[in-house]
């Protein structure tokens, strides 16, 4: 568990707890984590592999720009995992290559 | 189609103050972000600003960003956030869109406060889980309170890099070590003393060579560069880490700019590519300003008056100010922004800012 739960300046609330699904497997996160920082929080970093070498990539800007991060979520490709609010039951897939909708043929 | 007196594209500091002082004018201001909540990168910085009173010293940034927020709303600003502004036209339409929607508006003026990139570096292993930019690992500690690892090598000695591994150790992990490639450490004295006596390295004439690891990042390979920034081959050593953060600067967010049809320039000091501006945040283009990092990459405080500034402008311009009023005002931001481009590091800005000034007013007088 990486959750920083004391803090020299910061003063962190407690929040209520919910389930989502990571890769069909339930799994914990807080109310108002991204969805980043929910499987950051359960060591996972790999959200995706590349279309053509497979290569594992995760978090890098952590703000919405990069578009490094992306997942499919709710069946939906292409989701910045970074700026996305984890929801009850979402359901958060590792995106391979494209996203299942997307035209692989690209 | 809603009409506005002024239409703010970013939330951060320098768009606040933007939408803060044409809104007190008594303008009707739309601010638009694309987060989800304002304030840009205030309610990550946890440390104490430096300055004067007048510059909120020895208040941290994220108090700043609570205070900056109810001014707004006491200007009667209204700010719609998770909305990005795609497109702006010729007469003033503004596009923009929400996950549910898009919908246009106009402004009478447009003030741009896009904010800034973090920079990346390129070398073998850049993409594996792990490899982070230093703002990323401030936003996963500060604001989302959690660790991105365990074990941290930080990539630049500036003063993001060197505030980052403070807060990184706040949190509770290592750092490692420092890496800076110049001779010396580039940031402010008081924020490396403040890491060096944590006990973190700062290892000058350092580089990163190569991040290694199966599927995410376990080691750092790094080296000692010459005066010319050259590899001392035989120097090569290797660090044991889950997270490398990058820390080698910003450059301004300036596509909106460009598609607005401002008139670009190119400055190295002030992050690159950047929109021609005059003093008082005047582009090329009537009605749009901009301020902030956008501007050229400064520091929160400069940013803020910088938005006040073209806030003010605006509200000048738009008839909401006297002649005598807005002078006085824009007379006092301007002596607090002189105040923060003073000293080693804020000369080297003050003397690019004047460059870009007078490029401006030479395309400007050269009638095209």
């Amino acid at each position: 568990m990486r959750r920083i739960t004391q803090h020299p300046i910061l003063d962190i609330p407690e929040r209520g707890r919910l389930t989502f699904f990571y890769n069909g497997q339930p799994m914990e996160a807080r109310e108002g984590d991204t969805i980043a920082a929910a499987l950051t929080d359960q060591g996972i970093r790999v959200f995706r592999e590349t279309h053509k070498r497979h290569e594992p990539r995760g978090l890098f800007c952590a703000v919405g720009q990069c578009t490094d991060c992306i997942m499919v979520v709710n069946g939906r490709p292409n989701v910045r995992a970074c700026v996305t609010r984890v929801e009850a039951g979402m359901r958060v897939e590792t995106q391979r290559g494209l996203g299942e909708n997307a035209d692989e043929n690209i | 189609m809603k009409t506005y007196d002024v239409i703010v594209v970013g939330a951060g500091p320098a768009g606040l103050g933007a939408a803060i002082e044409s809104g007190k004018a008594g303008a009707s201001v739309l601010l638009a972000d694309e987060n989800d909540q304002p304030g840009g990168q205030l309610f990550k910085q946890i440390h104490k600003f430096f300055g004067s009173h007048d510059h909120y010293a020895g208040t941290r940034g994220f108090q700043i960003g609570q205070q900056l927020l109810e001014e707004a709303a006491r200007a009667h600003v209204e700010i719609r956030l998770s909305t990005r502004v795609w497109g702006i036209f010729e007469d003033g339409t503004v596009s923009a869109c929400t996950e549910d929607e898009s919908f246009r508006c106009r402004g009478t003026w447009l003030i741009l406060a896009t904010g800034a990139t973090e920079n990346s570096l390129v070398f073998p292993g850049n993409t594996l889980p792990g490899v982070i930019t230093a703002g990323a690992a401030q936003t996963m500690v500060n604001l989302r309170h959690v660790r991105p690892g365990s074990r941290a090598v930080v990539v630049g000695s500036g003063n993001v890099g060197l505030i980052v591994s403070y807060q990184l150790l706040q949190a509770g992990m290592d750092v490692a070590a420092i890496l800076e490639a110049a001779p010396q450490v580039t940031g402010y004295a008081v924020h490396a003393g403040k890491v060096r006596r944590a006990g973190v390295p700062v290892l000058c004439s350092h580089t990163v060579l190569e991040a290694r690891g199966e599927r995410e990042l376990e080691e750092v390979v790094v080296a000692q560069v010459d005066g010319q920034f050259r590899l001392i081959p035989g120097t090569e050593e290797v660090i044991q880490a889950d997270t490398l953060c990058i820390s080698v600067g910003l450059t301004p967010r300036w596509e909106l700019a460009a598609l607005c049809g401002c008139k670009m320039d190119f400055c190295g000091p002030l992050g690159g590519r950047l929109p021609l501006h005059s003093e008082t945040l005047e582009t090329t283009c009537p009605h749009v300003l901009v301020a902030g990092d956008l501007s050229g990459i400064e520091e929160a405080s400069t940013a803020l008056d910088e938005g006040r500034l073209a806030g003010v402008h605006a509200a000048a311009a738009l008839g909401l100010l006297s002649t005598a009023e807005s002078a006085e005002r824009e007379r006092e931001i301007q002596s607090r922004i002189a105040a923060l481009r003073q000293g080693a590091f804020g000369r080297k800005r003050q003397t690019s800012k004047e460059q870009i000034w007078s490029r401006y007013h030479q395309h400007q007088g050269g009638g095209l």
